[in-house]
């Protein structure tokens, strides 16, 4: 029962409800620093990483929190661990936080992270919203990481840095460039619909057959 | 004149949405009428230039002597949360219809990363605080710009039909693409 909840909700978070494609939250980080693969993953991991603790820690103090005063609270547990993670970065790997510049200490404001906190962590126990939040940064990580991928092979010729052009077609610069990502995104998010309503139409015509079937027999 | 080019880049150039991505959220949430667009705008504008101010004195006269300068993303957050809330109480007690105009995207806007963004910006480039104070008043000013054209656009697009699963946020997106290509111009005007 209890293992159910968490594969179920690693699911959740990285697919069915995943908050990039589906929740449609969180976008300026998205289209800003999709530009290549690893400041995807970099943004993604951060993001991840803070999600996490808030959640945990958010979680762990719903009791103490007052109603009226939470949203500042969370935001204050939140832009704590967002310095953390924007020294850690600055001491340890200088290029990805001169590559993603602004976009850590905006990680404060990204709306994946408070609603999170409002929607699950104030309302569950510790561990699971400690779950939650890998969940969902692993999809918002994944939605990155698509993203990033597309443009960095279309707009670069490159994935990660190694060359896809081999001399032979010209990346277009386009997808680089911000136009590039609205409408890399708006492309992707179509078809996440497109095939998010194919299924639940075969869910569907099975439920009905089975409906059909059913009453034949009787 | 440096300070006219300033403005000219914040509005255009570096337009907040279209070149930056900052305040995405509420420029693709709340651009479905030009009027709301307008109002919204307003709003950031608004807020953005006291935020500017005070988070510059903030960093320089509280920060800055006591060495706190790793604080100041928590300072900034906090201070723009309560001074949002300051603006809508002073609105709502002395000026009521400026309240009814603008009051309820006041809240949106705590959480707007534009607002947080050029509070960074001002630092980053080392702005005095008469830069400072109108980088925020014209970067609020290319938002209001950008979120009223891009209304009208999403009024227009209500008459197409686009295949169904372009429907909605996807064909939204695309259209900000096309509208960030042709701010993309005015990449091409050097200071």
């Amino acid at each position: 029962m209890n293992k159910k909840f968490y594969i179920e909700h690693l699911k959740e978070g990285l697919l069915t409800n995943n908050p990039t494609f589906v929740q449609l939250l969180g976008m300026c980080p998205t289209l800003a620093v999709t530009t290549s693969v690893s400041n995807s993953i970099g943004m993604g991991l951060s993001a991840t990483a803070v999600l996490m603790f808030s959640n945990l820690f958010i979680s762990l103090l719903r009791k103490f929190i007052p109603k009226q005063v939470r949203i500042a609270a969370y935001i204050v547990i939140i832009s704590g661990f967002v310095t953390a993670i924007e020294l850690l970065l600055h001491a340890f790997l200088p290029s990805l936080y001169a590559s993603l510049g602004l976009f850590i200490p905006l990680i404060v404001v990204n709306c994946i992270i408070l609603a999170r906190a409002e929607a699950f962590a104030s309302k569950n126990g510790p561990l699971r919203s400690l779950w939650d939040g890998l969940a969902m940064g692993l999809g918002f990580t994944f939605a990155l990481i698509l993203i990033g991928s597309v443009r960095e092979i279309l707009g670069a010729g490159s994935i990660l840095g190694y060359d896809l052009t081999f001399g032979v077609w010209q990346p277009a610069l386009l997808f680089i460039m911000p136009a590039g990502a609205f409408i890399t995104l708006g492309c992707i998010i179509a078809a996440v619909t497109a095939l998010r309503r194919a299924a639940d139409a075969r869910v569907k015509a099975k439920e009905k057959t089975a409906r059909v079937t059913g009453k034949e027999e009787e | 004149m440096e300070i006219f080019a300033l403005m000219l880049s914040a509005v255009l150039i570096e337009n907040f949405i279209f070149s930056r991505f900052m305040g995405c959220c509420p420029f693709l949430g709340v651009s479905e009428k030009p009027s709301t667009a307008v109002g919204m705008g307003m709003a950031v504008v608004f807020v953005m230039t006291l935020s500017s101010a005070l988070t510059w004195a903030i960093y320089y006269l509280i920060l800055v002597p006591f060495h706190l300068e790793y604080l100041q993303t928590i300072a900034f957050i906090l201070a723009i949360a309560a001074l949002v809330q300051f603006i809508e109480l002073f609105l709502r007690r002395f000026v009521p219809a400026l309240y009814g105009a603008l009051g309820i995207y006041l809240p949106l806007i705590t959480t707007n990363c534009a607002v947080l963004g050029a509070a960074l910006i001002n630092i980053q480039q080392g702005y005095s605080f008469l830069e400072s104070v109108i980088f925020g008043c014209s970067a609020g000013l290319g938002f209001t710009l950008a979120i009223v054209i891009f209304a009208g656009v999403r009024q227009k697009m209500t008459f197409c039909n686009p295949p169904r699963a372009f429907r909605g946020f996807p064909l939204t997106l695309i259209a900000a693409g096309l509208a960030a290509m042709a701010f993309s111009g005015f990449s091409g005007l050097s200071m």
